[in-house]
């Protein structure tokens, strides 16, 4: 036994390490998954109630794959989880399990993420992003110790200006929300808008307080008719407050796209390409349910630790980190191309799913969307976009 | 008109190749498409169990093992009618699979359980579940059959079991999602494809020390979507045609070399191929584009593309029988 362990090991140490760290047996990562509870509004439907594990869950199947990767080669993890509820402070408890290990996973809205990442504790941290999709985290709020697996809004709404593109439906018009969250969507839509030199030829705000379930027929059509002649309805809802009571209630008969219709998203139950079926049934075998984009950006964070610690076969922080934002490391993500991070923001770079309930429609980037350097790049904030320096 | 005649010309020097047929399986139509390689016509389409993938012959080619995978069985068919002998009793989700020389064991990756089985075919019995890493896939024995390998997709490794003690006694990294392997020049290297690194590394079976990489480069194609995945050896073994993928092409590696001496523009998402009997044609499966590229090894040219059912996955080749 003794002799076959040792051949193993230097199987490895011949193959593997090239990149200078030798695998300890028995190397030892702990990740800290910390869920802080914020706010959501009521939404006019009860269908898709969000799931309590929501996040949580892809990150458990991260931990699965990293351990079953790990027994080969002498590698554990285990994952610490805490939440933080409505009232609670969430320093106390994210300085407990920075007490325990630097690696967070951190499911939180933008505040509360750079409360965490801002505490003196985190400074010798890697956080990960999994929730708050704005930009400004990319950008002049970017933190050196945070990595975004998040798709940021940016990233989804170029994905769908890519598609207006394609598609030629040049001329819109957007119905927006009034909760942050919607307006932030609504001002990432207008940037890529003006990225892809499409026109946004009227706005509208959601202000109906009226319960649409059952006058959406009566209301909606009355409510787009003065936008004229269009070619799609962008619907920025990103609550899932109204947004589903305007398809098929619109004056013109015209495609609805944005939070509701044709969405661009960073993972979804109706990929089923590029080995995602198997993600899927692994997922939903666990967990019983469908796994959604927040519990993809998890599975995402969990799989770039157990990546950069399989290649590395370090655990410590320093390692990791240069590992992960290095040429070297990529995720097999199930998207059909290598996942990357940016080296100016940590931005997980990733191909974004255009679909519909029933099936993916496209995936960005489109074919023909060129960049320089690498065509992902051309979703989101690229380098000279971004005045995030710290990374630099 | 030129090519046409080129082709012609071909097209009449390699049938005089010995008969035989490309058996392909269609892994959205649940069907096998038989592809004569003389005539390069679909000549029979066969019902399968569902979702059918991988693909062998038995030794004297008195039957053919198919991975019908969402069926949960590996189902044994007579190729002179079509019809299932029987059904083996697999694991889950088998996937891909190979034949032990001693032409009864068969080696199953069963993708959804992390799990290859080893099932006597004769007994139809399992005799062995081994535990690898997440997602199983790529399968290969070694000619003298004492190491078989899985690879597995997620974990990023192939996994080298001890056929007499059906046990693991190496596990090797390589680069993101490795799809297929493949023992060559009698058995002294193993060779890997990484569908996602965009790699294929060469080990050596002694050592299962890393002895080479191969990358390619498609012109016009982003190195992304160049993705390796099924491959096969000319004869001699002195080149390694492998399948793209999404690039659409297939490269031509100098086995020896492992320098990429060029590419053949093929169908949409080339996946996994076969040769005819003395390897003078190849036939690859196009899954996109539901068809199989013919490409003639001599020139390293596409000669004729043939349509089949949706999504071609495997092949494999058998002599007409008689």
């Amino acid at each position: 036994m003794t002799q076959i362990r040792s051949k193993i090991l230097a199987t490895l140490f011949a193959t593997a390490f090239s990149f200078g760290t030798v695998a300890q047996a028995e190397t030892a990562l702990t990740i800290g998954y910390l869920q802080i509870e914020r706010e959501r509004p009521p939404t006019l439907s009860n269908l898709d109630p969000i799931p309590e594990d929501n996040g949580l869950a892809g990150a458990q199947t991260g931990l699965e794959d990293n351990l079953t990767t790990g027994k080969f080669l002498g590698q554990t993890y285990e994952m610490i989880t805490e939440v933080v509820y409505l009232g609670e402070d969430p320093a106390q408890t994210a300085k407990a399990l920075l007490e325990q290990t630097p690696y967070l996973v951190l499911d939180a809205d933008a505040e509360a993420l750079l409360a965490v990442a801002d505490l003196p504790e985190a400074q010798e941290a890697l956080i990960f992003n999994t929730a708050a999709g704005e930009l400004d985290l990319r950008s002049a709020a970017c933190r050196a110790n945070v990595l975004h697996t998040a798709a940021s809004d940016a990233m989804r709404t170029d994905a769908l200006a890519q598609v207006l593109v394609k598609k030629r439906w040049s001329d819109l018009v957007m119905i927006t929300g009034t909760h942050a969250a919607d307006v932030s969507y609504a001002e990432a839509m207008r940037r890529s808008l003006t990225k892809f030199g499409l026109k946004l030829s009227a706005e509208k705000n959601w202000v109906f307080d009226a319960d649409m379930r059952r006058n959406a027929a009566q209301e909606v059509p009355l409510f787009t008719q003065d936008f004229g002649d269009y070619d799609a309805l962008i619907v920025a809802d990103e609550v899932h407050d109204f947004g589903r009571y305007i398809l098929y209630n619109t004056w013109e008969a015209r495609p609805v796209v944005g939070s509701e219709g044709l969405t661009a998203v960073n993972w979804s139950p109706v990929i089923e390409q590029w080995g995602a079926a198997q993600l899927h049934s692994r997922f939903e075998d666990t967990h019983g349910r469908e796994m959604t984009a927040q519990d993809y950006a998890a599975w995402a964070a969990v799989r770039t630790l157990g990546e950069a610690m399989t290649r590395t076969g370090a655990a410590d922080l320093p390692t990791l980190r240069d590992y992960i934002l290095s040429d070297k490391f990529e995720l097999a993500g199930f998207k059909g191309r290598p996942l990357t991070f940016r080296d100016w923001n940590g931005q997980l770079r990733q191909p974004i799913a255009i679909a519909h309930p029933r099936a993916l429609v496209a995936q960005a980037p489109l074919e023909g969307f060129l960049h320089q350097f690498n065509e992902l790049d051309s979703l989101g904030l690229d380098r000279p976009e971004s005045t995030c320096e710290a990374f630099k | 008109m030129k090519l046409l005649t080129a082709a012609a010309a071909l097209l009449a020097s390699t049938s005089l190749a010995s008969a035989g047929e490309i058996w392909v399986t269609n892994e959205k139509d649940d069907t096998v498409s038989v592809i004569s390689t003389e005539t390069l016509e679909v000549i029979q389409t066969y019902d399968t169990g569902e979702r059918p993938r991988g693909i062998l012959f038995s030794k004297d080619f008195s039957r053919v093992y198919i991975c019908a995978s969402d069926s949960n069985a590996v189902q044994v068919m007579d190729p002179n009618t079509g019809k299932i002998l029987n059904e083996l009793p697999s694991g889950d989700d088998p996937e891909q699979f190979v034949l032990h020389p001693n032409d009864r064991h068969l080696y199953i990756a069963n993708e959804d359980d992390a799990i290859t089985t080893v099932v006597d075919t004769e007994t139809r019995k399992v005799i062995a579940q081994i535990d690898v890493g997440v997602e199983p896939e790529g399968m290969a024995v070694s000619p003298d059959g004492k190491i078989a390998i899985t690879t597995s997709e997620t974990t990023n490794m192939a996994h080298w079991i001890d056929t007499e003690t059906q046990k693991l006694f190496a596990n090797t990294l390589v680069d993101s999602r490795p799809r297929h392997a493949e023992f060559v020049k009698e058995g002294s290297e193993m060779w890997v494809s990484s569908e996602i690194g965009g790699t294929v590394t060469v080990f050596d079976r002694e050592t299962q020390a890393e002895k080479g990489k191969i990358s390619f480069e498609v012109q016009g194609v982003h190195p992304d979507r160049v993705q390796p995945v099924g491959f096969e050896f000319s004869a001699g073994d002195t080149h390694a045609f492998v399948a793209l993928g999404p690039s659409n092409h297939v490269a031509v590696v100098n086995a020896e070399t492992y320098e990429v001496e060029e590419y053949i523009l093929v169908g949409r998402r080339v996946w996994h191929m076969d040769f005819n009997e003395d390897r003078s044609m190849l036939f690859t499966t196009n899954g996109v584009s539901g068809d199989v590229t013919v490409i003639d090894v001599a020139s390293r040219k596409a000669i004729k593309t043939i349509k089949v059912g949706r999504f071609p996955w495997g092949a494999a080749y058998r002599p007409t029988p008689g």
